[in-house]
């Protein structure tokens, strides 16, 4: 199979709807490949289960209309372990019955050695500059620590595609920024289109992309 | 290429899968033998059966039935044990989680209600009957203690009306529906409420019954039904505790089924007609009581009386939980030394001759029930959970949501009185030829056994953060990998707890073993049952400490095998919502 | 028939001490007409060698009252003989009550079934083995043909060749005796009412400190049967069966003497002890100082097994007690005949007899004629330790006859209706 064109996330058409009401959209968006779009609007306005959706994991109560391009390839008939969409949400999530190693090995594809995936997690927590934490029970880590776990278990993962539901807002001021900026830069990094959801107008503005507001007159594309 | 935008179901949710077949196998597995049973013992009750050369519709059972002497003695001990029981049981949960939420004790009732819950009755009746008769373990340390004669000639148990029986019932139900308020009381946000009570003056058992109780209620009304229907239909308990002549409905239609001359065979099935129709009786009663108590409540409820600081109070509901821990505990006592005596006659305080004979003697036939016993509520079990965890994880899967119509079906088992239907699912059974056969009774227990499990299971289940599953399915692990990787860990303490709930309930069974079993099989329930029959206090002992001890293991181990697994888990050590 | 024997050896049982229902499975075959698979049965043996031989190897399965561990270890016991001697294997059916037996080889034989039954050998008496005499449910006759019948004191013991009126006609091989003997404690009473008179006035002294079983319970059946032999003016109308007497005139004396006991007795005559077991219990926790039961030799064997202490003695009425035979019958399409034979020749041994009448085993006295037997015979019986209780033979008074067996099913329902509403 050849490597997917690097072409980014397409949301074409994409409206929600639940029990008859429109919930959101029809929305259409282009995040190219490094950039960082946020989609902002009030709570309830939907944004989280647009995210559902193009994760794959919409409650069925949802009607859906539209695609979902990533890449070029259409993730409608995908079921979401093979969508290749990372997420990261407010809460950190890691597994408490796996330690911080147990963890970031899960995200690790199959297949691989059991020694190659002990080299690549200590690599990838060397990195981050938590080396030497695989053993530690997720709980015991501090809440800084545990993001930037969450966030290695995510890129480890190999995503084409970065989804963000506010996953600043668990973590206090200082400790805010700091992951923002990393996330934003491993993003550009590895070229990942990223789609932020958040309310607060700093991490719009940390991103540097385009903004989308979401509310219920199905308006969007509100360029700032 | 692009396909006209039009509205698009996503795709893969068409393939179902396997997995959504399994709520409607465990609704066929468990619901329909049941209806079916219903319909079997309503046909003989209404002159219907064919083996007996019997095809005419007629009224003549009936009218045999309601001829019989003992039926209204029967019925009025039935009437009296089973409503007295359950509003006494439901009294004092209510009114223990009322006068002592927030203290210490309280806590330590949550934590024992579930080893509680997991006494067999057959067991703890024994006990019971052994530590409240005349010449009963209290009377002779009583006499120990102050000198005395002959035991007085008081009529327990085995009073007329069933009075030591609810008693006896009272002991065993309270603890099953203090864990429906406790399970229903982890839903609400109840330190919140009271403290907002409190704040505004009222006194905290006040501020509990009326701020918690009416909407907490909702929560309980199932388990207090289930509650009615079994008291009003229990067999093993009855024998033990009931009256005998006439004894209660649900034991004299026992006999009536076993009558060999087979004269008394389609009045029985009226009869189990006759209880079907009395245990929704009571069921409709309660609600009127319901909805008129709620009407006469308004008025209380909006009154504005503050009530008491609570030390009355609380000193009330202590002396009533210790007095059900002191009673429970004391019957299971008495087991294990009766087990262990050779010799106790009256009035010793304690056995005067000890001795592990009882147990050498029971032998064979003790292995033989043991290993009955645990085959069949390790198997029954095993599949609850099975079927509960494939509803519950196709119920995540899909999305769906459970309503409230589905806990009536899940509930049903336990609402309608085991002789109802019994008879006609023994007669199905036969049918399919697998009357007497290890997978019928497997099944039987499991009848009783799934509820149970499902419940247990329901709420931690959909308690779980759905976010896991979405961040495994989104790091590439497919739904059978997030479900055994991820969701079946998080959810090992309950699941164990369930596992010991289930368990706890197949050792105790006893009327579905008679008749899945049609005699052959023997568990500990039947064994306990039938030594207190052979009027040998040792042997009950034995069998009643043993059918009592297995539940306690179980608890234990699902207990401490979550701290040993988790041990360098934090996130998991502390219970989730339970006490 | 038996379980599937793929199950673990644990479970492939056919023991049922509670099996309330367990007529059922024959029933359901006769309601849903399964044509039952019959097994590969030899022809009935015409003589005891015949038997002997086809015997060895065949499974019986006898289907015994189980309410008493003491006769379920002496069953037990005879299995070890049985198999060590003549290579049958013995299974006792525990039941309920005696009729479930029946009822199965009744429904048996509805369902067309000539061999191959579920029932090789019933321990029986009275109403049932007449109404399998009458409905031709048993095979026979067997015990001529068994060497050890001729042991059986048929002289100086009738019952056991008439069974509660009904002619045995060797359909049924006699196995023990019983006969209503009244227990008391000695530590708290000294002079015990020895007649129904005495009895009442005794109860009028001692409120609350004597009951009896509520019928159908056998032993409370025949408390009504004794008391009516002895206020009964005409005591020979109860040989006849109950149909053709007058039963009002016949039972009034018994009704107006138990108005006037029953509110004298344990729990005011409100409740009932269920058996003769949990009366004994009664006895033992204090609750009455009197209790009765049909095995002679009950009150030796509970104080040696601890269940009544040790200055009980018991003692019999002044007019005489009803006594009985109980037996050993084969059913007509019991699967192995021959070693049903066999089992019911063993239990007339001399040996066997011996061990059963023995106190420390079960204390049920022999149906044989001791002083015929051999001298080893004789030995066995005199070196049998005299239950501390128990009466001897020349104690035990005159025996009264069972009634015909249809006063029971009478006597009871009227005692229910009268007294258990």
């Amino acid at each position: 199979m050849s490597m997917p064109l690097r072409e980014g996330l397409t949301l074409a058409g994409v409206a929600l709807r639940l029990g008859g009401r429109r919930l959101l959209g029809p929305l259409d968006l282009q995040v190219p490949p490094g950039e960082v779009v946020t989609l902002m609007g009030a709570s309830g306005s939907g944004k989280s289960s647009l995210l559902a959706f193009i994760c794959g994991t919409l409650d069925p109560a949802f009607a859906a209309e539209g695609r979902v391009l990533l890449d070029g390839i259409d993730l409608a008939p995908l079921p979401p372990e093979r969508r290749r969409v990372g997420i990261l949400f407010q809460d950190d999530l890691l597994f408490p019955h796996l330690s911080v190693g147990g963890n970031l090995a899960f995200a690790l594809p199959p297949g691989l050695e059991r020694s190659e995936r002990r080299e690549r997690v200590a690599a990838a927590l060397a990195e981050s500059g938590l080396a030497g934490l695989e053993g530690r029970d997720p709980a015991t880590l501090s809440g800084g620590q545990r993001a930037r776990v969450a966030l290695l278990r995510m890129l480890l993962s190999e995503p084409r595609a970065l989804l963000l539901d506010e996953p600043f807002g668990g973590l206090d001021e200082q400790l805010r920024h700091r992951f923002r900026d990393l996330v934003f830069r491993r993003a550009a990094e590895r070229r990942l289109p990223a789609l932020l959801v958040t309310h607060d107008r700093a991490d719009a503005a940390a991103a540097s992309g385009k903004i989308v507001t979401v509310d219920e007159d199905f308006s969007n594309d509100h360029k700032e | 290429m692009a396909p006209a935008l039009r509205q698009i179901e996503i795709p893969y949710l068409r393939r179902r899968g396997w997995l959504s077949l399994l709520p409607a196998l465990t609704v066929a597995l468990f619901l329909l033998p049941v209806l079916a049973g219903v319909i079997g013992t309503l046909l003989p009750a209404l002159g219907f059966l064919p083996g007996l050369g019997e095809r005419t519709f007629s009224l003549r059972p009936l009218r045999e039935l309601l001829a019989a002497p003992e039926l209204p003695g029967a019925v009025i001990a039935t009437l009296v044990s089973g409503l007295l029981a359950t509003l006494l049981a439901f009294l004092s949960a209510v009114g223990l989680a009322a006068s002592l939420q927030g203290t210490r004790l309280f806590v330590w009732l949550g934590r024992l209600t579930v080893p509680l819950l997991a006494m067999p009755h057959a067991a703890l009746a024994l006990g019971f009957a052994f530590l409240i008769a005349p010449s009963g373990w209290l009377v002779r340390l009583a006499v120990a203690l102050l000198g005395g004669g002959a035991p007085p000639d008081l009529p327990v148990p085995g009073d007329r009306l069933g009075l030591t029986l609810a008693a006896g019932l009272w002991l065993k139900e309270t603890p099953f529906l203090l864990l429906a308020v406790f399970a229903g009381m982890n839903q609400l946000p109840v330190a919140r409420f009271l403290d907002i009570a409190r704040s505004l003056g009222y006194g905290p058992a006040t501020a509990w019954l009326k701020v918690i109780l009416p909407i907490l209620y909702g929560q309980l009304r199932l388990p207090i039904y289930a509650v009615l229907a079994f008291s009003l239909s229990v067999v093993d308990m009855a024998l033990i505790l009931g009256p005998t002549t006439p004894p209660t409905l649900a034991t004299l239609l026992l006999g009536w089924f076993d009558d060999p001359s087979l004269a008394k065979l389609l009045p029985a099935a009226a009869g189990g007609m006759l209880q079907l129709f009395l245990a929704v009786a009571a069921i409709l009663l309660w609600r009127l009581a319901e909805l008129g108590f709620a009407r006469a409540a308004g008025p209380w409820l909006a009154g504005g009386r503050r009530g008491h600081r609570g030390g009355a109070g609380r000193r009330w509901g202590a002396a009533a939980a210790l007095l059900l821990l002191f009673l429970a505990s004391a019957s299971m006592l008495a087991l294990g030394l009766w087990s262990l005596a050779r010799r106790w006659p009256f009035p010793a305080p304690l056995p005067i001759v000890w001795g592990l004979g009882n147990w050498q003697g029971a032998g064979p036939d003790l292995a033989r029930a043991l290993t009955t016993s645990l085959l069949l509520a390790s198997t029954a079990t095993a599949i609850a959970v099975v079927l509960s965890l494939g509803c519950l994880e196709n119920e995540r899967r899909h999305g769906l949501h459970p309503s409230a119509r589905a806990l009536w079906l899940i509930y049903l088992p336990l609402l309608i009185p085991q002789i109802s239907f019994m008879f006609g699912t023994t007669t199905l059974l036969a049918w399919l030829g697998l009357e007497a056969s290890l997978p019928a009774l497997i099944w039987s227990h499991l009848l009783f056994v799934l509820p149970y499990v499902f419940l247990m299971l329901a709420d931690p289940y959909r308690a779980l953060d759905e976010r896991y599953r979405r961040t495994g399915l989104c790091l590439g692990a497919g739904e059978s990998r997030v479900f055994f990787a991820v969701t079946l860990p998080m959810l090992l303490r309950p699941i164990l707890l369930a596992a010991a709930v289930g368990f706890s309930v197949s050792i105790a069974l006893y009327l579905p073993t008679l008749f899945a079993g049609a005699g052959r099989y023997t568990t500990l329930a039947t064994e306990a049952v039938a030594a207190n029959a052979g009027a040998d206090r040792r042997l009950a002992g034995v069998y009643g400490f043993l059918q009592a001890a297995l539940p306690l293991a179980g608890f234990a181990i699902a207990l401490l095998l979550p701290r040993l697994v988790f041990r360098h888990r934090r996130g998991l050590l502390m219970a989730r919502g339970r006490p | 028939m038996d379980a599937d024997g793929g199950y673990c050896l644990a479970l492939e049982t056919q023991e049922s001490p509670m099996a309330w229902l367990g007529r059922f499975t024959a029933l359901l075959l006769a309601l849903f007409c399964v044509a039952p698979q019959a097994a590969l049965a030899d022809p009935a043996p015409t003589s005891w060698d015949q038997a002997v031989a086809q015997a060895k190897g065949e499974t019986v399965y006898f289907n015994a009252w189980g309410g008493d561990p003491k006769i379920n270890a002496f069953i037990a016991w005879a299995a070890g003989r049985l198999a060590a001697d003549y290579g049958v294997t013995l299974h006792q059916v525990k039941l309920a009550d005696t009729g479930e037996a029946v009822a199965r080889v009744l429904a048996e034989k509805t369902a067309g079934r000539a061999d191959g039954g579920s029932v090789d050998l019933i321990w029986i008496n009275g109403a049932n083995f007449a109404a399998m005499k009458r409905q031709g449910l048993l095979f026979g006759p067997f015990t001529p043909m068994l060497p050890n019948y001729r042991l059986v004191d048929a002289q100086g013991k009738p019952t056991t060749v008439v069974d509660f009126t009904v002619p045995v006609e060797g359909m049924e091989a006699p196995w023990g005796m019983a006969q209503i003997v009244f227990i008391y404690d000695t530590a708290r009473v000294s002079d015990p009412p020895r007649s129904m008179a005495a009895l009442l006035a005794w109860a009028e002294a001692h409120p609350g400190r004597f009951t009896y079983p509520a019928p159908p319970d056998f032993t409370g059946t025949t408390f009504l049967k004794q008391a009516l032999y002895e206020l009964s003016d005409d005591p020979a109308r109860l040989a006849k069966p109950v149909d053709e007497v007058d039963f009002a005139a016949a039972t009034a004396p018994l009704w107006a003497y138990l108005d006037k006991l029953n509110p004298l007795l344990w729990r005011h005559g409100e409740q009932f002890p269920a058996s003769s077991e949990a009366m004994r219990q009664a006895l033992d926790d204090g609750e009455i100082d009197i209790a009765f039961n049909f095995n002679p030799g009950e009150a030796s064997s509970a104080i040696a097994q601890g269940l009544l202490p040790s200055t009980v003695r018991s003692y019999v009425f002044d007019r005489g007690s009803i006594a009985n035979t109980h037996f050993l019958a084969i059913p007509f399409d019991a699967n192995s005949k021959a070693g049903a034979m066999v089992v019911a020749n063993f239990l007339m041994s001399a040996e066997a007899q011996a061990h059963k009448q023995d106190a420390a085993v079960w204390g049920d006295p022999t149906v044989l004629d001791v002083a015929a037997l051999d001298p080893a015979g004789r030995k066995l019986f005199a070196d049998l330790p005299q239950g501390v209780a128990t009466l001897p033979p020349e104690k035990l008074g005159r025996t009264l006859p069972e009634p015909d067996p249809s006063w029971m099913t009478r006597l009871t329902d009227e005692w229910r209706r009268r007294y258990a509403k």
